[in-house]
């Protein structure tokens, strides 16, 4: 495509060029071309190492953009990882009807046993239950008064690990409300699904957040390069005067939208680290306080590397809007 | 090499800067345009250069009809005519062998062939020895000769020069005219704008006048 759209003129101007020079072959070509990328690309971060405190506030602004929904993210992938931590502690009390005798109640707490989302189950018989009630509750003596045990038998179910969606967990519970057995299925979830809720708001506000965050890094590298652009109108006139083409002129400038994006990520990634850092000692104690076993994961290498790739991305897609509007503007004249 | 038919120029809203010019310049050439300003000499340059379009007429260089030249092929085309110009248009940030190799670096040409042109460039306007050196620190007749090696560096068969010598003393300015002659005697085409009539007259080569767009004179007659 490339070859072919400058192969033309060429053959145009042939007739006119009085001295025909060597035709490169097509490695020589390839070679060239990247050769010449190169080039363009150090040439463009010697630009901006020419006014490091201009290139690093753009950077910087662009770092501080990427770096608060990344932060954000980072929270809320530790957190989804403290509420996953529910699923063991999950179990659904079925309290079995008053006629239900202890022996039957049994063989319902075998039978559930073999389905394949319960993990476990543990029967309390009648008596059991009297007498747990009775040490833990306090009420010992009132039950003395009492003629016959008022306490139904209850199964356990502890629900199977592969369940961990409330959902999942709330079509047990129907499953097992139905047993004709079961007076009363009991399940405290309440927490979980508000939890999971609260979770799935601030999932979207932060991806909205990320989406405007990402729009106002396209317009601030755009609006730079713009003023790049308008600083160099004499020298993009001159190249285009002496036969530069739209691409190369463009070239640089894309090349430095990439520069500020990828320096702008890697701003935004050692921002979260270090905010990491910084809250991993708080959070641990409050764990601790309550007796969790949870410790604040630091963001990896593969967040490192998106970051650090979506800032480029975009630093490239702003200039390239930029150069697009306001190259084809500035014509010799 | 260079030929004008009936050629007319009308920028919008404005009147004819170039009315029905017609001449013709062959291969190896040199000529100077004249005229008072404002009699359309500029005009005609920026007309071969396709940094304006003719309205009316045609323009041939080099065999190719400048109307088939589109937008996209214009810088390829620009890169067969070498533009020197008054203000001499230098990158002032770039230091004199940048200078001169950009139109190189423009066409891709890999470093070692670019050093060794930009190096015989420089040598022909004898500035070899200030290639280290931003156009800043050079004088004004030096500033033009760097000019000058970037318009021939590509070895173009056409070499445009816009006043040149406008804001140089005589003895410098005798000094690029020789230059120029240099050029046309390895083959290309020159065609000089220039209001220096002293130093037109004395150079003796073909001069086509100007007068309110109108060629009112040429010396010598065409003779084709």
């Amino acid at each position: 495509m490339r070859r072919g759209r400058t192969k033309k003129p060429e053959h145009a101007s042939r007739k006119m060029q009085n001295t025909s020079s060597r035709r490169p072959g097509l490695i020589a070509l390839i070679k060239n071309y990247f050769l010449r990328h190169m080039q363009v690309m150090f040439y463009s971060i010697g630009q901006l190492s020419r006014t490091p405190f201009s290139s690093l506030m753009t950077s910087a602004v662009i770092g501080i953009a990427l770096a608060l929904p990344s932060a954000f993210f980072t929270l809320l992938d530790n957190v989804q990882t403290l509420s996953l931590g529910w699923d063991g502690n999950a179990q659904i009390s079925l309290f079995m009807k008053y006629n239900v005798s202890n022996s039957d109640a049994q063989k319902l707490a075998t039978k559930l046993r073999m389905r394949q989302e319960v993990k476990l189950t543990r029967f309390i018989s009648r008596e059991q239950a009297l007498e747990e009630f009775r040490t833990h509750s306090g009420f010992g003596d009132v039950l003395d008064v009492l003629e016959k045990n008022p306490l139904p038998a209850v199964i356990v179910v502890v629900p199977a690990t592969t369940l961990d969606t409330p959902d999942q967990i709330e079509t047990l519970l129907t499953s097992l409300k139905n047993i004709p057995e079961v007076d009363l299925a009991q399940l405290d979830l309440e927490w979980v699904k508000r939890l999971h809720a609260l979770l799935e708001t601030a999932q979207r506000g932060i991806t909205i957040l990320a989406v405007l965050l990402g729009l106002s890094v396209l317009l601030v590298v755009g609006n730079t390069i713009r003023l790049g652009i308008e600083n160099r109108r004499d020298e993009i006139v001159i190249t285009k005067l002496i036969g530069a083409t739209n691409r190369f002129i463009r070239r640089p400038f894309l090349y430095t939208g990439i520069w500020y994006g990828l320096i702008g990520g890697l701003l935004a990634w050692s921002a979260v680290f270090t905010t990491m850092m910084l809250l991993k000692a708080p959070v641990n104690r409050l764990a601790d306080l309550y007796y969790s076993q949870f410790t604040l994961s630091l963001p990896g290498l593969e967040n490192a590397l998106l970051l650090v790739f979506s800032g480029a991305l975009l630093g490239l897609a702003g200039s390239w809007i930029a150069v697009g509007r306001h190259l084809q503007d500035i014509e010799p004249t | 090499m260079i030929l004008f038919e009936n050629v007319s120029k009308t920028y919008p809203g404005s009147h004819e800067a170039l009315s029905n010019v017609s001449f013709h310049l062959h291969r190896g050439d040199m000529a100077f345009l004249t005229g008072h300003s404002g009699a359309g000499k500029s005009t005609l340059l920026k007309l071969i250069a396709l940094i304006e379009r003719t309205t009316r007429g045609q323009i041939l260089i080099g065999g190719q009809n400048l109307a088939g030249v589109t937008k996209r092929k214009i810088p390829y085309f620009r890169r067969n005519i070498g533009i020197i110009f008054q203000d001499h248009r230098l990158l002032l940030d770039r230091t004199v062998f940048d200078n001169v190799a950009l139109p190189l670096i423009i066409a891709g040409l890999d470093y070692r062939e670019i050093t060794r042109k930009v190096r015989a460039a420089l040598d022909k306007v004898n500035l070899l020895n200030k290639e280290k050196q931003l156009p800043a620190t050079l004088s004004t007749g030096e500033q033009q000769r760097v000019g000058i090696a970037r318009a021939v560096v590509n070895k173009p068969p056409v070499l445009l020069a816009d006043e040149p010598t406008g804001n140089l003393d005589p003895e410098l300015s005798e000094e690029i005219m020789k230059m120029f002659e240099q050029f046309n005697q390895v083959g290309v085409t020159v065609l000089i704008a220039s209001h220096d009539l002293e130093l037109i007259k004395r150079m003796q080569h073909r001069t086509l006048v100007l007068g309110k767009g109108k060629l009112i004179a040429q010396f010598p007659e065409e003779d084709s």
